[in-house]
């Protein structure tokens, strides 16, 4: 039987805390975000950008948002990074056991619900929005998955920060005829257009394709906007003795070792290519 | 209303004030000076427009960058061309660097309440050929320094500068030995607002940068990330 929701029991101290002694709260790691989803005629596209932001700063500019939830069944992640890595990490784990226990290979249906139900739980305070999408036995499904828990199931959906650019792209260029590269190509443009138009993403693009027992992940399939533009020829050098030494101690841990076997004709080799 | 952490939320009052992000910097070298902005302006997560100057070229010696509100940048430069305009239409010779940056200094102070939402810095030649670069705050206070950066990606910026213009927290350089050029001068104003651009998300797409020496002031454009 599994406990419900928060333990509030230092939620006194936390006021006390905030109010007299200046507490500062934490800032947690945003991924900011665009993720994207989108089902053609074999199976399921996912796509997302690569920033992770902690507030106006740039925390991890090339991050993973696409979690693995099972070999077919991938599940893009908008909201807290923390939240959203934890939540998919532990419906991958019971997902694997309930498949291994029933002798069956896993619905993303199962996935959805495991989801909903554990978001619920928290009412909304684990900050995580999902874009869920698979392939099972009873063919490709996707659904968004909100913090508070409620669900839906649609064609295209787009989360996260950037889902208001990416949802124009998805809206100009959806048809329900698509194939897999139209599929893949309509994605990538929605995942560029929350890159380039909003803040809170950017990075390189990253895409899913999950087909009938096929998944296919191209990481940073689209590098155009992570280059950095300018560097200056003079590298910065630092001369032995920057950094003024206080203090010196050196530590024999352990007696010199000898060199029984030098692989000096490798290192040739190596010069000689 | 309070949060589960216990912080109390106030109604959100409206305010006068919105902050369009953008960094600046200014660097100044023996006889010559280098001022640089970006051109994003943004609100909230949005991008509102990829090129909005927020430089102005006062005379041939002396520039101003302004990061902050943009309606108030514009608002500022507006009233400083024309002030400029005025002092040398009546004295028959354009403003010295010195005056302007005191000009700058009580046009922002003449709304102390109800200031500027900008954040400037002025750089030039001075009347002896000199660089120099004023830093203000957004109700005027003046200081005159080697080096200074403003906005958003100015905490980026300004500890890229205290090593590599001031020397400080460094002992392999003595101060007396080290003369910045101004090929150094450049690339490193260019290569620290470009790296305010990888990590700052309101800094980015264009920057405008300018050589301002005894000849006259140089202007020049370069990109930055679009994302």
């Amino acid at each position: 039987m599994q406990k419900g929701g928060f333990n509030f029991d230092l939620y006194q101290r936390n006021v006390e805390l905030i109010e007299k002694n200046n507490y500062k709260v934490p800032k947690t790691t945003k991924t900011g975000t665009t993720i994207v989803g989108v089902v053609f005629s074999d199976g399921v596209v996912l796509g997302a950008d690569t920033r992770a932001t902690s507030g106006p700063i740039v925390a991890d500019p090339n991050c993973e948002k696409i979690h693995r939830i099972s070999d077919y069944i991938w599940c893009a992640g908008a909201g807290t990074a923390a939240d959203t890595e934890n939540t998919t990490g532990m419906i991958s784990l019971q997902l694997e056991l309930l498949s291994l226990s029933t002798g069956r290979s896993p619905r993303v249906r199962t996935a959805l619900t495991l989801l909903k139900n554990f978001l619920f739980r928290y009412h909304g305070y684990i900050s995580a929005a999902l874009v869920l999408g698979g392939v099972d036995f009873t063919g490709p499904h996707l659904h968004m998955i909100h913090p508070h828990g409620s669900t839906s199931t649609l064609p295209y959906i787009s989360m996260g920060s950037g889902s208001l650019a990416a949802m124009a792209v998805l809206e100009t260029g959806y048809n329900s005829k698509m194939g897999e590269e139209d599929a893949k190509s309509l994605v990538h443009q929605a995942i560029l257009s929350g890159i380039l138009n909003d803040l809170g993403s950017g990075g390189n693009v990253d895409l899913c394709v999950i087909k009938h027992k096929s998944m296919e992940f191209f990481r940073n399939i689209d590098t155009t906007n992570s280059k950095r533009k300018f560097r200056k020829k003079l590298p910065y050098m630092f001369k032995s003795g920057s950094t003024k030494i206080l203090e010196k101690q050196i530590k024999e841990k352990m007696e010199k070792m000898e060199i029984v076997n030098e692989k000096e004709s490798q290192i040739e080799e190596l010069e000689e290519l | 209303m309070e949060t589960y952490l216990g912080e109390k939320q106030q109604a959100s009052q409206w305010s006068p004030y919105i902050n369009n992000g953008g960094s600046c910097l200014a660097v100044a070298g023996e006889d010559f000076a280098v001022i640089a902005s970006d051109t994003r302006m943004s609100l909230g997560y949005s991008i509102k427009t990829r090129y909005s100057t927020k430089y102005l070229k006062i005379t041939e010696k002396c520039s101003i960058v302004s990061s902050g509100m943009q309606a108030d940048i514009f608002t500022l430069h507006k009233v400083l061309k024309s002030r400029a305009q005025i002092y040398e239409q009546k004295h028959g010779k354009p403003m010295s660097t010195d005056a302007v940056a005191k000009l700058v200094s009580r046009l922002l102070y003449y709304r102390r309440f109800f200031p500027y939402y900008t954040f400037n810095i002025v750089a030039g030649i001075d009347d002896e050929g000199v660089g120099c670069v004023f830093s203000y705050d957004a109700i005027g206070t003046l200081e005159r320094v080697k080096y200074s950066a403003s906005g958003s990606g100015s905490s980026l910026i300004e500890p890229v500068l205290d090593n590599q213009v001031a020397l400080k927290n460094r002992n392999d350089i003595k101060k007396e030995d080290y003369k910045l050029t101004k090929e150094n001068a450049i690339d490193l104003v260019k290569d620290a607002i470009t790296s305010a651009g990888e990590r700052d998300i309101y800094t980015g797409d264009f920057v405008e940068i300018s050589i301002i020496d005894i000849n006259g002031t140089h202007e020049d454009k370069f990109e930055l990330r679009f994302d």
